[in-house]
């Protein structure tokens, strides 16, 4: 038997395990806590060599240390977004229940960690910079991804009809990726204050690996942060739509007669 | 902090609660849901019980 056959037919299966709400609620059951368990280990682990062990910078003395929220923020604006991306292409081309849920879901998460990337950033500008804002392409960008997370969940509540919003949000997500690289490639293409790529450049991250390791972390932090949000919100969006069939309603009355 | 110690624990600060919003905000959501729905199958029931008591 030929192992890429192998291969695919779990993939079809999980893909197809997936994309029953039932079984996604079943699954996302057990992954949750895991998510939620590495959120805490990588986080805690990155603040206190954030905070404590790592240097402070010769240029910029302990200001630098809002990189380690403000970057794994900025870098989860944009993960997320194409996250929801992929999950609107996947929604639209196979007409995927749960990869709508996982868009919609995302959302909220992404303009909260956009939401924080710039207010964050700004913090550190006005000791750095001696701003808090300057309207260049970096900044301007990322307030567009913001504006852009505001436009999905705003067109998903926009229609009373589920399907016709889903179909909506998921355009959006996808046609709005476009800012992902513009964002990324925006310290390139134009002059900006904001300092060009420390981490993924040519030649290797332009870190010691004393400031690099904390904030390896918290990115990972932030990221599983992410994806336990995410699974506890598309529960609750699982229930809420499915909240006429058959297991929703034995779910709630078994968890009824636990906790009374 | 060097000098930076509001800058720093201001955007530290803000993180957490931002992280700490999100997931409350999960969790409140998740036990309203449960309880409109547990309402919604006691609201059914009655009706059902009320029915089955008029055709008798």
């Amino acid at each position: 038997v030929n192992p890429f056959t192998i291969a695919w037919n779990i993939l079809a299966r999980f893909y197809h395990r997936l994309a029953s709400p039932r079984e996604f609620y079943a699954i996302s059951r057990y992954v949750t806590p895991v998510f939620g368990l590495l959120f805490l280990g990588f986080t805690i682990a990155g603040s206190y060599y954030g905070l404590y062990v790592a240097p402070a910078d010769y240029q910029q003395g302990d200001s630098y240390r809002i990189i380690f929220v403000h970057v794994p923020a900025a870098w989860s604006s944009l993960f997320i977004y194409v996250i929801m991306a992929t999950a609107g292409a996947i929604g639209l081309i196979w007409r995927m229940k749960m990869a709508f849920v996982v868009a919609i879901c995302s959302a909220p998460i992404g303009a909260a960690f956009t939401a924080l990337a710039l207010v964050t950033g700004s913090i550190w500008g006005k000791p750095i910079w001696g701003t808090w804002w300057v309207w260049d392409a970096r900044l301007t960008s990322e307030l567009i991804l913001l504006f852009l997370y505001f436009g999905v969940m705003a067109l998903y509540y926009a229609f009373d009809e589920r399907k016709i919003a889903e179909r909506a949000m998921a355009l959006l997500c996808v046609v709005g990726v476009v800012i992902v690289p513009i964002i990324h490639y925006s310290v390139e293409w134009w002059s900006s204050l904001h300092q060009g790529a420390t981490v993924f450049r040519e030649g290797g991250p332009a870190m010691p690996p004393s400031m690099l390791m904390p904030l390896l972390y918290m990115a990972l932090g932030f990221t599983f942060f992410y994806g336990y949000v995410l699974f506890l919100r598309a529960q609750n969006m699982v229930l809420s739509n499915e909240r006429n069939s058959r297991w929703v309603r034995d779910l709630i009355v078994a968890g009824k007669h636990e906790t009374a | 902090m060097g000098g930076y110690a509001f800058h720093v624990w201001t955007s530290w600060g803000l993180s957490a609660l931002v992280l700490l919003g999100l997931f409350i905000n999960a969790k409140l959501t998740n036990a309203k849901i449960k309880r409109e729905i547990a309402r919604q199958i006691q609201r059914e029931q009655a009706q059902q019980t009320t029915e089955s008591t008029k055709i008798s």
